[in-house]
């Protein structure tokens, strides 16, 4: 049940990244953290930044918030530079790092930060559909880490922004935890809202999304709908003990798409696993000690991008985001 | 401004107990150790101002200096968990961010002096009301460059680094200043109290002496040190937008 109030009114411009380019100085030289995006979002839609971390995709959102000025290239949010979609009270924002400020209950810090905008939910409102309101009166400095992120949920939706930008909002939280807070943002989504939130979870960009705009090493490599990103990056390999056969012959079996030697064991890249486990498993009986296994984001851009020729992957501010299980 | 914020924000640094021990705690204890034995002194080593009303506005001018600066380090404690960012996505404009900080560095302040007026009536420090008055309006215009400083060193420095450098500024400071003895009436010591706001501070207490407390010397200097101050912290918050 939602209940937030008011109405939204998407406005007819949406979200315009032109050209942006951001480079960073780092101890061994420049880091190019973001080499030229370009992504247009309709008003409305919920997308997804997608990529390993290290892709550009925490800089390109300080540069969509407007907490980073673009070397290159220009950012419009319904129509106005970032600054003055901030002023105007239209962002609500949940950075990638944050803790709360202390000294407050959680019922104080909401109603606070609800202050500040012209137009706020009610922060009863806010607090339920964060599901912090049995919380509500807890000091902020004596909350778990998923109850903070929880918080932080609040304060970004109390604003009752037109765009809800979430940097990795879910990397602290448990699985039970991270349902409910996609739960809270599809139905914030639901009432027309503009959602961007960057991930390194496919299943996250697949399961909540509308369209996955998928980063690395500071470039936009594909953008769609997340059933093809899926498609396109989600293949799996699968590697077994056969140690007489020639690689050449195991091309020829269906769903396979390249076959690798490495000693006694075999390496095979599958466009479909379920039909070539079956294929491999028939015409060689003998195979054992079989493994599947799903290539991991980083693996997958790297072979979708074909992109080894900068060297190390350029270390841009992503480098300081905490991992998640994978 | 917006009220409410400012509220919780006044009320957020009300509830920091570390702030009363340290900022408010200290000075107090230290003047009733150093003054409760000389209370009867009137012309304390020739300042022509009793020992009990130089102490009580030395050491206001130390606990209120430490009032001011430690707003910046609240600042550097916000920035390390990164709220800075989170309020540069509000509305909240810099020129009402640097009010709210600037109020709730003299709401500290003030709440530090006036505990040291009680502390030195205690003691036998009397004035005329307007003297009282004078005295007051003097230390709060004189820790408006404080103020600046503070913010500034809140969005330059670290959590881990402001306590030994405001520790230490606070004492170089206090010492330059005149604070714990009295300066020579010339030489080097004297020359150089010329240029420091907090001698500036200390002298509020000549109030009761009569005349001009504040040679056009000290307006100048402290209008100096604001200005630039103030710009040093505009600059440091408008650069510092990255993450930590």
């Amino acid at each position: 049940m939602s209940t937030i109030t008011g109405e939204s009114q998407p406005s007819t411009a949406g979200i315009r990244l032109s050209g942006l380019v951001k480079t960073f100085r780092g101890p061994d030289g420049p880091i190019r953290a973001v080499r030229g995006i370009d992504v247009e979002i309709a008003p409305g839609e919920t997308v997804a930044l997608l990529g390993p971390n290290g892709a550009g995709k925490s800089t390109t959102i300080d540069m969509l918030l407007g907490l980073l000025a673009p070397d290159e290239g220009s950012v419009s949010v319904f129509g106005r530079p970032p600054s003055e979609a901030v002023a105007n009270g239209d962002v609500g924002g949940m950075l990638q790092t944050g803790e709360l400020i202390r000294d407050l209950s959680v019922g104080e810090l909401v109603a606070m930060m609800a202050s500040l905008y012209p137009s706020p939910l009610r922060v009863e409102d806010a607090l339920e559909l964060s599901g912090v309101r049995e919380i509500a009166s807890q000091r902020t400095q004596k909350l778990s880490g998923g109850q903070t992120q929880r918080v932080r949920l609040a304060i970004a939706l109390v604003s009752d922004p037109q765009l809800l930008v979430l940097d990795e909002p879910t990397v602290a939280l448990d699985v039970e935890a991270r349902q409910s807070f996609w739960t809270t943002m599809r139905a914030f989504a639901a009432r027309g809202k503009t959602v961007v939130f960057a991930t390194h979870y496919l299943e996250e960009a697949d399961a909540y999304a509308d369209r996955a705009v998928l980063m690395a090493h500071g470039v936009v490599v594909a953008d769609g709908p997340p059933t093809e990103i899926r498609a396109r990056v989600g293949t799996r390999t699968i590697r077994a003990t056969l140690p007489s056969v020639d690689a050449s012959e195991l091309l020829g079996l269906p769903g396979i798409s390249s076959a690798e030697r490495r000693g006694e064991a075999v390496a095979l890249r599958c466009t479909d696993s379920d039909v070539a486990i079956r294929a491999l498993l028939s015409a060689y009986p003998d195979a054992r000690d079989i493994e599947i296994s799903a290539a991991g984001l980083e693996e997958a851009f790297l072979a979708l991008t074909g992109d080894r020729d900068e060297g190390a992957a350029p270390r841009g501010a992503d480098a300081t985001s905490r991992g998640g299980e994978d | 401004m917006p009220l409410l914020y400012t509220r919780y924000e006044l009320l957020r640094t009300l509830r920091n107990r570390r702030f009363f021990l340290l900022s408010l705690g200290f000075p107090l204890v230290l003047y009733f150790v150093i003054v409760s034995p000389n209370r009867h002194v009137r012309n304390f080593d020739g300042s022509g101002v009793s020992f009990a009303l130089y102490y009580m506005v030395g050491l206001a001018t130390f606990g209120t200096m430490s009032a001011m600066l430690s707003c910046g380090a609240r600042i550097a404690a916000e920035r390390a968990v990164g709220w800075n960012r989170q309020l540069r996505i509000t509305p909240l404009t810099p020129r009402a961010y640097f009010r709210v900080k600037v109020l709730t560095g003299y709401m500290m302040a003030l709440i530090s002096l006036l505990a040291l007026y009680a502390a030195g009536a205690s003691l036998g420090v009397s004035l005329p009301a307007g003297e009282w008055l004078k005295m007051t309006a003097l230390i709060l215009v004189g820790l408006i460059p404080f103020a600046a400083l503070g913010i500034m060193l809140g969005h330059v420095l670290t959590p881990d680094s402001i306590g030994p450098a405001m520790g230490g500024g606070i004492s170089l400071l206090a010492l330059l200043g005149g604070v714990w003895f009295p300066l020579p009436s010339h030489g080097f010591l004297h020359d150089l109290a010329q240029y420091i706001p907090s001698y500036w501070l200390a002298r509020a207490s000549h109030v009761a002496l009569g005349g001009a407390v504040w040679s056009t010397t000290g307006w100048v200097v402290m209008a100096a040190w604001t200005l630039v101050l103030g710009a040093l912290a505009a600059r440091a918050y408008r650069r510092d937008t990255g993450r930590i």
